[in-house]
This record gives C-alpha cells, structure tokens and sequence, in this order.
C-alpha cells in the first residue's frame, strides 16, 4: 500500500523535474516538533523539512539534538509534541518498520550492522524473502553486485561484515538503504568515518541519489562537505533551530558561529614541540608484524619511534593497518614478531592490563564498542580500567562517593554534556562519549598515549578543545601517536607524520615541512615521495 | 514513576494469566477451580507448619535463583544447578564423615564450606570451557549434570554407603546418619525448620553487594554487557567467566550441602536420578530467577512464593485428587508470560531508550 502512494517520487525522475525540485513542495515535513528526556530538552519546537532531490544538512553542536530529532523521523523515538508530514499526509511512524515501510532509511552514527554475518545477510536482515521463510541470498548477492557497480561501491557481497574497515562498513550500510529503494535517506554524520578520498566517492555517490529525486538528510561537523554538499543547512542549537539558510547565503565562519553562538578564533596550532638529539625515545615499536582478520598480515615489520613530548601522527587511508597497529600495542591483538617498548622496556605480548599499568593509554576508535559500555552510567565509565586503584576501591569494596567525585572533576573539565552522573552512557550524544573517554584516557597522565580518531564525530568547538588537550598532554611530555585519516587533524597535530600504506611504514616526514600533495602520494603508496623530500 | 510501576506489574500480570489458565485446566480436571486455589493458598501460607514447609521449600530455589543470577550479569547462562548441587551434597557429606568429631560451631561451617567448594568446582568446568576454548555453557552444564547424577550413584552405593547396610545386606544407596554437630541449628524445633533460611537470606544479600558494590562484581557486569569494552580496559575477561560460573555454582552447592543438613533423615540418599535428591531446584531456580528479573533481591518473594505453589500443588493433589503435574505446568505457563511480557516491556521502554546501535555487535 504504501509503495504505491509513494509511486509518485519513484526513483526515475525525469532529468528536467532537477531543477524544479527545489520549489516543488516539502516530501517531507518536521512540524513544530518537541522531544524532552529526563532531565534534557533534546528538541524544542523544531520544524524541519527536505524536498525531492535535494541535500538538507542538519548541523549542531554534540548535544545540540540532531541525532534525537531524526530518531524521531526514522520511528525510533515518539515526539512529545509536533507531527509528522510525508507529502502533505500526516504520518505516524511507531517503529522503525513503520519508516522502512514509507521508504524512510538512516545510517546510523554508529553501524547498526550485525558482525558475524555476511554483507549480502545484512542486507536482506529484516526484509521479506522472495522464498517466504527462506533466505535468498543469491538473488541479494546479485542485486548488491549490480547496485554496487551502478554506484560505483565497492563490496563482497560474501565478505563477513566484522572483516571490514569502517569505510567499507560504511558503504554497506549505503547498499542497504539502496537495496530498499529509499526515497529519504538521513545519513548521521556518515563522513566522520571516511578518508578524503572516500568522500569525494561518497559524495558522488549521494548526487546520483539526488538526482533519483531521493530525499537526503545530512549530519556532519566538517564544515567545508556542508558548504560544499547542501542545498540547504538548518543550524540547530540547545534542541532548538536557529537559522535555515543556503551555503550560498552564508559562509563557514557564519556557521560556525551559529552553532556555538559565538565567533570562534580562528584555528591556531600549538607551536611544535623542540625536540634535541637528546630527547629520550619513550614509545617504540621494532619489527612489528601482526596478522589480520582475514588471514594476511596486517602489519609486514613496521618500525616506529615516538620521543617524549612528540606527538607521531599516523596518516593513512582506512584499512591499512591502522587498527591492527593500535590493538596490537596495546595488547588486544596477537603480535606474530617483533618488539613493543615503553621507556626501554619491552611491553610486547602482556595482557592489555599490564600494559596500561606500564604507563599506556589508548583513545580506541570504536568508542561504542572498545571505549565504553552503552548500559554502564558515565561514572562507572570513567573508571572502567582504574577501579581497583585505592583511591577508588579498598577491601574489594567501591568507594562510589570517591569515584563520583574523581567523575565530575573530569566531566566538568571536559566539558562533556551530561544531564548527571548515573545517567546511562549511551544516553549521551556521540561527541560527548568521545569526550568522556578522552577524558578518562588523558586523567592518568599517561607516559604514552595512543589516540585513534581522537575528534571523530566531534563538534568543531570540542574537537579544537581536544587538540589542545592533546598539544598540551604532549608538551607534558607525554609520547603521543595520533592515529587519523583526518589529514587536516594530523597536519595540525603532528610534529612527525609517519604514512602508512597496505600494513607498510611508507616513510616518516617532518610535519613542518610536508606537503599535503606528498602525503596524498605517499598514502597512495609511493614510497619515493618521502625520499626525495629528504633528499 | 510508570516505568517501575510497569517492572512490579508485569510479574503480578503473568501470575494471573497462569493461574487463570490453571483455573481452565482444573475446570477441565473437574475440579472446582476458586477452593483449588484456597486449598493451595492455605496448605502454602494459611499456617505457621505450611508457612514453614513452604519456606524450608524455598532455600534450594533461592540459592540457585541466586547463583543464576550472578551468572547471568557476567552473560554466562547456567543449566547446571541439578549438578552442582549434587556434587555440594557430596562434598559437605563427604566432609562431615572425614571429621565426625569437630565441634558443631565448627563442623557446621567446614561441611557448608565443602559444599561450596563441590559446586563452585563443578560450576568452574563449564566456566573454563567456556572461556578458554568457546564451549557453550548451555551444553557442558547440562552434560555435567549427567556426570554428576553418576558420581552420586557410585559414590552412594560404593565407598560411602551406610555400613549397615552392607551388614543388613539391604544395600539401600544412602550415607550413614551423619555426625549430629553437623546438623543444621534450628530455629523452630517442632517444625523442623532449620536455620538454612538465614543462609539463603544472607547469600542474596551478599550476591546484591557483591554484583553492585565491589570491585569484581563491577568486572562481571562490564563483561557481561560488552566484553570488548572490558578487554580494552585491561579487565581479565575470560578469567571473569570462570569465576562467574564458579560462584554461580557455589550458590548451588550451598543448596546442596544445606538439603542434606537440613533434611529429616540426616544423611544423603539418592533415588537414582538428581531430581530425587535436589527436587528440581537446580531447573527450578532458573525460573525463580527470572521470575525475579534475574535480581538477587527480587529471587527472594519470587523463591517463596515457587515453594508455596510446590507445597500447595502438593496439597491440592492430596484433597482435590489432581495431577500435581498441573503445578509443572502452571510453572511452565508463568515463564512463558514473563518472558513474553518482557517483551512488552521492553517495547514500552524503546521510546525513552537510545537504540544502542551496538547492541548487535553481541
Ligand atoms: N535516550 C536518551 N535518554 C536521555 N537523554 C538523551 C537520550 N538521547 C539523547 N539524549 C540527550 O539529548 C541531547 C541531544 O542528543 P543527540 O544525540 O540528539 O545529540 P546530537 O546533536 O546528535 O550530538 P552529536 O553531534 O554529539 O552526535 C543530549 O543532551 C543527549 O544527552
Ligand atoms: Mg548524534
């Protein structure tokens, strides 16, 4: 039933309907829309609507209720007060069912994928068969392939999804949403995940839905994809809107300041750090080779060095042994052959609790997986790895008015919004779990820091704050590598970049004088780019 | 708040749909249904004697209810009571024949501590299997149970029968009686009713504090809702398993120790089968469990009131003639409600609940 009353956008628009799409009336329309959780106001008479054929970005501070309000639209959440409009009908969404059935599809801003199956078995989880209660997957396998030749995606239908870099994840969360022939797609944050190259395919990608006439729905923090991939950007503010304007009304710093309602400076970089031929070498890794989950090795012998007060950046498209590097050091991987060395001593092979008692802490990039637990209150969370400490714990027992307060001396440090401190974590906005881990990870004062995606889904206001939590944390002394594909954040960050291409060093460049071409050939695999800068 | 309001309804709700359909069944037994439940409601808790029956029913339930509980906050699902409770049997037996002449104030807890050891150790086979070499739970407990069942046979029938009845050549399988300071105190001496209950009462307490105010109950949690997380933040995940499973079995084994100690015979007997030692208390307990929202506080009502509906099935099988076989069944009825309301509920709470997107990566 709904397919047919949804015929009339159906996915072959004719080419001339483009240009009037932006008059044509609103597919879909938010209307005065109010949700309120315990203790927050997530949003507040929010009215909101996208068209046929166009991109409207929803842009905000973390917190400021982007992902609320379009839980909302995909049936996840019920407003408080507000409807909803699908082509001028009001439309009631009890569950997620609900949306898929009116061709409403979202990727979320973390996966909602299931792991231990294949590509082609995600895609069809949840949908009817043609084979009544059996699967099909063949004929799923076929249409991903076709669909993923038409818009040039790449994905193994047969490939297991917990096989796959996030970027690949990504891409099979798209084939998802194709597979259903979505007519309005919200996308939540879906850019934090991927590298620039990624991104111009992945915008490519989104112009070929758009000029299906599919709706999209965007959420970013990078400002420039915003100007550069909307139509329209509605700015949202502590749950409410506070303008509605086009990228060609407006410019990034008049965003910015909306956001946060305030004019930000201007993004200053710390100076870099002084090293002498005497700085000591804190963080090393000699040799290193680790095998990856699909049987190759990850890592084929890579040596690095971190001094202290250095911070060593890692550039690298995903998947190219980045993770493995970072589970590995860190004790979460199985190291086949050579060395790990804190301060001298080699840490290679100990239980990820050793390691951390010798002086290593790791911002993980899968924060809802590795770097916190959903159910667990932002409390427990903080002292999830140093709850045995005696400031904590004495007798076995928990010292929970030593801990609360420990919590909310970094809770207010890092500025992480929270409503309290028993509050589940997963309540909170995806910014400000990042905050609250990089919080925990930073308060030991730790001898080596490894950060992977540090400002990953972060708000430009908390990324810059990060920066500078980690510029300082290094001019502590602390050795930092900073794992990113973010080759904006590593050039600002680092003080040396080491690329990585296909589990292999490709060289080790000094930030103050590497150009951002070289990089981009070096992530590319061009190992003589480095030699001949050195040269 | 409706949100608890809803959390104490549900289980009020999914008893009177399972008695509702035990009226049908017994109006179809041809029994009146309102004095059947009379009859069961007044042989449970219309007098001290069955009040006391029915809460002397209710120790083994508990402690295994108990034990389920701390084994399921780690995610680790235990089927292994029935085993663990027998080998908790055997120990503390076995403990209070090797020193018969320590003074009770002594002897009672050495042969309650022997039944701990016996079911944590049984609890721990599974525990390890599981995290050292990925074997389900589900399977080694249930296989253990079976390995148990035997080792009691042997056991009783060999090396630690009553001599007597080697001499009177009956060669009934049973342990003589066991030293008199073994004897569990009693409370109410006419009614048997033992001091067991304060046992069962403090370790639910004890699986409350431990569970949310230590240390090693925060690491079971952190395991059971996300291991990947307690792996990165350096928590001995596998270790946690096994210790999981071993105190989820010593709660059994306690169980076992306090049904020989407290039993009228004073000794261990065994009918062949673990059901005749343990009366279904290690499969029991898994309902009463869940019954109690798999809280250690919440298995305390929910265990009493499973040993009020076992002695008012008996009584209601003696006066009304039916089949206490309907009893299982009622069982059977109100874990389906349960679990089927707690769906309800949870659909109920998704509107005020973050879809937690990660939640599929378990
Ligand atoms: N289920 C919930 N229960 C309680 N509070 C919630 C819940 N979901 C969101 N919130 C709160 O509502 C506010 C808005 O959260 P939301 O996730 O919509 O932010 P966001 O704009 O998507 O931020 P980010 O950029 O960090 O992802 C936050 O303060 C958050 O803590
Ligand atoms: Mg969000």
């Amino acid at each position: 039933m709904t397919h047919s009353d949804s015929q009339q956008v159906d996915s072959a628009l004719p080419a001339s309907s483009i240009e009037t799409s932006l008059e044509k009336a609103p597919m879909l329309e938010m209307c005065g829309i109010t949700k309120r959780f315990p203790g927050v106001l997530a949003n507040d008479n929010v009215s909101f609507d996208v068209r046929a054929g166009e991109v409207h970005t929803l842009l905000g501070e973390n917190g400021a209720g982007k992902s609320t309000l379009m839980k909302i639209l995909y049936g996840l959440y019920q407003p408080d007060e507000g409807e909803l409009r699908l082509h001028g009908k009001p439309l009631r969404l009890r569950s997620p069912l609900d949306a898929i059935s009116h061709r409403i599809g979202m990727i979320h801003q973390h996966f909602m994928l299931v792991p231990t199956l294949t590509v082609a078995e995600n895609v069809a989880l949840g949908l009817p068969s043609q084979r009544g209660p059996l699967t099909d997957l063949k004929r799923v396998s076929r249409r991903v392939n076709e669909l993923s030749d038409l818009y040039g995606l790449q994905v193994d239908p047969a490939a297991f999804v917990w096989q796959l870099a996030v970027g690949e994840r990504q891409r099979v969360e798209i084939i998802k949403a194709l597979y259903r022939d979505v007519q309005l797609l919200v996308l939540d944050e879906p850019t934090a995940v991927l590298t620039p190259q990624e991104v111009d395919d992945f915008f490519t990608i989104l112009h070929e839905m758009k000029r299906d006439g599919r709706g999209l729905i965007f959420i970013s923090h990078k400002l420039q994809e915003v100007m550069d991939l909307s139509d329209r950007v509605t700015v949202l503010r502590h749950g409410r809107v506070e303008a509605t304007t086009t990228p060609a009304q407006t410019t990034r710093n008049d965003l910015a300041a909306l956001m946060v309602g305030r004019q930000l400076d201007s993004a200053t970089r710390g100076n870099r750090a002084s090293l002498t031929s005497e700085t000591p070498e804190v963080f090393s890794v000699n040799g290193l080779r680790v095998a990856g989950d699909r049987g190759v090795d990850a890592l084929k012998s890579i040596d690095l060095q971190v001094h202290a007060g250095e911070i060593l950046g890692i550039a690298g498209v995903s998947g190219n042994g980045q993770r493995e590097l970072a589970e590995a050091v860190t004790g979460l991987r199985p190291i086949l052959a050579g060395d790990v060395l804190v301060d001298g001593s080699a840490i290679t092979g100990m239980t990820p609790k050793k390691i951390r008692e010798a002086g290593l802490s790791f911002v993980p990039e899968e924060r809802m997986r590795d770097g916190a637990i959903g159910d667990f209150s932002v409390a427990d969370n903080m002292v999830l790895h140093n709850h045995t400490e005696s400031q904590f714990s004495s007798a076995g027992f928990l010292d929970f008015a030593a801990i609360k307060t420990h919590c909310s001396k970094l809770v207010q440090d890092f500025n992480v919004k929270t409503p309290d401190l028993d509050t589940p974590t997963k309540n909170l906005s995806g910014g400000n779990i990042q905050k609250l881990i990089m919080a925990r990870e930073l308060a030991s004062n730790p001898r080596v820091l490894i950060a992977a995606q540090p400002t990953r889904g972060v708000d430009i206001g908390a990324a810059e704050y990060i920066h500078q939590r980690l510029l300082e944390q290094r001019d502590s002394g602390t050795a930092i590598m900073v794992i990113s594909e973010d080759l904006d954040e590593v050039m600002a960050l680092a003080d040396r970049i080491a690329v990585i291409c296909e589990g292999e060093i490709m060289g080790v460049l000094d930030a103050g004088n590497a150009t951002r071409e070289q990089i981009g050939l070096m992530m590319a695999g061009v190992s003589d780019a480095a030699n001949s800068q050195r040269a | 708040m409706p949100r608890s309001l809803i959390v104490i309804l549900i289980p009020v709700f999914s008893v009177a749909a399972a008695l509702l359909l035990g009226a049908i069944m017994l109006l179809m037994l041809g029994a009146n249904p309102i004095s059947g439940f009379a009859t069961m409601l007044s042989a449970a808790f219309g007098s001290l004697d069955g009040f006391s029956a029915t809460l002397i029913k209710s120790i083994p339930l508990m402690l295994v209810g108990v034990g389920i509980c701390i084994a399921f906050r780690a995610n680790v699902i235990n089927i292994g009571g029935e085993g663990q409770m027998v080998l908790g049997g055997l120990f503390s037996t076995m403990a209070a024949l090797a020193l018969p002449g320590l003074p009770p104030l002594l002897l009672v807890p050495v042969v309650l501590l022997a039944g701990i050891v016996g079911g944590a150790l049984w609890g721990a086979i599974p525990g390890a299997l599981k995290a050292y070499f990925n074997v389900s739970e589900i399977l080694s407990t249930i296989m253990l149970n079976i390995v148990a069942v035997q080792l009691m046979n042997f056991l009783l029938r060999g090396p630690l029968i009553d001599p007597g009845e080697i001499e009177r050549g009956t060669r009934i399988p049973q342990t003589a009686r066991l030293p008199e300071n073994s004897d569990l105190p009693m409370l109410v001496d006419r009614l048997n009713f033992h001091s067991g209950i304060l046992i069962a009462l403090a370790a639910a307490i004890c699986a409350w504090v431990l569970l949310w105010r230590t240390g090693l109950g925060f690491r079971l949690r952190s395991v059971g809702l996300n291991p990947d997380a307690a792996r990165y933040a350096g928590i001995p995940v596998k270790r946690s398993i096994v210790i999981a499973m071993m105190l989820s079995g010593a709660m059994s084994g306690l169980a076992g120790a306090i049904l020989v100690f407290g039993s009228e015979s004073h000794r261990m007997v065994t009918d062949g089968s673990t059901m005749g030692f343990t009366g279904s208390a290690g499969f029991n307990g898994i309902v009463v469990a869940l019954f109690g929202a798999l809280h250690p506080l919440w298995t305390i009502p929910s265990s009493i009131l499973f040993g009020g509906m076992l002695i008012g099935a008996n009584s209601l099988q003696r006066v009304a003639q039916v089949p206490s076989a309907l009893i299982i069944a009622l069982n059977g009825l109100i874990v389906i409600f349960v679990v089927s309301t707690e769906w309800h509920r949870k659909r109920l709470q998704a509107e005020s609940k973050v879809v937690n997107e990660d939640v599929v990566d378990k």
